[in-house]
């Protein structure tokens, strides 16, 4: 299915373009950097309990996506919604009230190395609120570490632990204020295809257990298909397809199925000058 | 306009901007229910202070030695040897003692500050913050921004001292002035303008040098590179704006 018209209907209301299943919607985003559109005109819809995995090639535009969405970067054009707020008319203190609805895993896990696991855990609850006990947060921090199976890890920093461990602590972080929305960014990047799988279980049994809708940017296709329930394939800052994983595998589209499958782009880009081009979007 | 100029002016914004964030989360914000973060800035203050102590220590040592000696050839010429402990004194309070401790602190805290945070945004951490809704700013400018600034002061008195105590062995054992005689004139010449005119300057100077280590810091671009380029930049652009900016506050001072 190839995606062309704004899912935004023209009669419906502009300041509420969420469905009552609706928990994200995006409406003609741009983002331009140095006068070049590195998102053009993105329009989609997150429904509670979805599992939305975003997928593209590199520099095509998924990860800048995620950025906007999630406040880290403003769009020139378009707007978006988050559980009924319109982000991208909000206020820096208002947005924050939004921010405690999600929790966002980094590529990276984006841990904190002087802190420990626990406390990295710990940190947005007291934050957040700063009256709690230490009891109660202790007793929450554990809670959160058993769901990835890290309460014996507690004290280690990060330095000391497992790249996969370091992506379940931080999952488990993302986590901590219980959000109805998580985002991730290339979850299983440098992971070994067993801690993938194991991963992918994980986010699949905790979405469903904890009834948490899911955003996964990545460009790992066994593990998008094994974890979305919709899917979204963007191209040069464009949805070049839209649908379930059944509609993603049927799609007629070469460059589609080229992608899905893993096959190389027809045209080689054997020079910067060309590479740059093409994930720009100048080439056609 | 020169590309150089226009990397000049955005860094001045970006540090005015910061500088005014700072003292925003710093004075105002207490007062509209937003907690200092007081903990994070004892740590930080011992991290600086204590850690900067011992090489604080040691430069001002050796400029009180070459000041009593570079004092003692000149006043030995107009018969006023027993000036030098006042020289020193009125010197490393007013001028050098400040300038050096807070040079101390932009090569070692300062680049410190400017690697740890420039580590910090390469590997998402500072994005991490700003997702969970706490403010970079807040949570890890202010502490470090107040630390130095507790601290740059205490290093310059402490500093202030262990000059006067260089130049008084040059003093008693090389020129052989009388142990009494030293001290009294060292504190007779020191007034109370050398005393807040240099504490002053050391405020100052820390509060510069903290921020620009911030903004570097958190103005990292491309990896471990980037980090590298940043520190260098910081510890450069402190330096500079140290003397820059003390020859501005001794010529207030001068004609005030």
């Amino acid at each position: 299915m190839i995606s062309s018209a704004s899912p935004f209907n023209s009669d419906q209301p502009r300041n509420g373009p969420l469905g009552p299943d609706d928990i994200i919607a995006v409406e003609d985003l741009a983002k331009i950097y140095g006068g070049r559109r590195v998102l053009d005109g993105v329009s989609f819809r997150v429904k509670r309990g979805d599992i939305l995995v975003i997928m593209g090639g590199s520099g095509c535009g998924k990860s800048t996506l995620l950025r906007q969405i999630i406040g880290l970067q403003h769009p020139e054009e378009g707007r978006i919604w988050i559980e009924g707020r319109e982000i991208t008319q909000l206020t820096e203190g208002e947005f924050n009230e939004v921010r405690k609805k999600f929790g966002v895993l980094f590529q990276s896990g984006a841990l904190f190395n002087s802190m420990t696991v626990g406390e990295n855990v710990a940190l947005p609850i007291r934050e957040h609120f700063p009256n709690q006990p230490d009891m109660t947060v202790d007793i929450m921090v554990k809670m959160k570490l058993s769901l990835v199976e890290l309460t014996k890890f507690a004290e280690l920093k990060p330095a000391e632990i497992s790249g996969g461990m370091k992506k379940r602590a931080a999952l488990a972080r993302a986590l901590a204020l219980d959000p109805k929305l998580l985002f991730c960014d290339e979850p299983t990047a440098g992971l070994d295809p067993i801690r993938v799988t194991e991963f992918d279980d994980l986010t699949l049994r905790l979405c469903r257990e904890l009834g948490v809708t899911a955003v996964v940017v990545t460009h790992d296709m066994t593990s998008a298909f094994r974890i979305a329930t919709r899917m979204i394939l963007l191209h040069k800052g464009k949805i070049m397809a839209e649908g379930t994983p059944d509609e993603i595998r049927a799609n007629t589209n070469p460059l589609v199925s080229d992608f899905i499958n893993g096959k190389a782009e027809t045209e080689v880009r054997e020079d910067a000058e060309g590479y740059l081009r093409a994930i720009l979007g100048e080439d056609n | 306009m020169p590309p150089t100029l226009t990397r000049f002016f955005q860094h001045l914004t970006g540090l005015s901007l910061l500088m005014a964030d700072t003292a925003y989360w710093a004075v105002l914000a207490p007062f509209r229910g937003k907690r200092l973060r007081v903990d994070d800035t004892f740590k930080q203050m011992t991290l600086i202070g204590v850690g900067s102590l011992l090489i604080c220590c040691m430069v001002m040592f050796f400029i009180g030695l070459v000041l009593a000696m570079q004092t003692a050839e000149t006043l030995k010429k107009i018969g006023g040897l027993s000036l030098v402990g006042g020289l020193v004194a009125a010197a490393v309070m007013r001028e050098i003692g400040p300038m050096l401790t807070a040079i101390v602190l932009a090569g070692r805290s300062g680049a410190a500050i400017t690697a740890e945070l420039g580590t910090m945004r390469v590997s998402e951490e500072v994005d991490a913050l700003e997702t969970m809704g706490l403010n970079p700013v807040h949570f890890l400018i202010v502490p470090r921004v107040l630390g130095m600034m507790f601290m740059g002061p205490c290093l310059t008195i402490v500093g202030v001292f262990v000059a006067m105590f260089g130049g008084y062995l040059i003093g008693v054992f090389n020129l052989g002035i009388e142990p009494a005689i030293y001290w009294r004139k060292s504190f007779d010449m020191l007034a109370l303008k050398d005393i807040y005119s240099g504490m002053i300057k050391s405020v100052v100077f820390a509060g510069l040098v903290s921020n620009i280590a911030c903004y570097f810091g958190l103005t990292v671009e491309g990896g471990a590179e980037g980090v590298g380029l940043s520190t260098t930049q910081s510890v450069v652009t402190s330096i500079v704006m140290i003397i820059a900016s003390d020859c501005l506050l001794t010529a207030i001072f001068y004609f005030i």
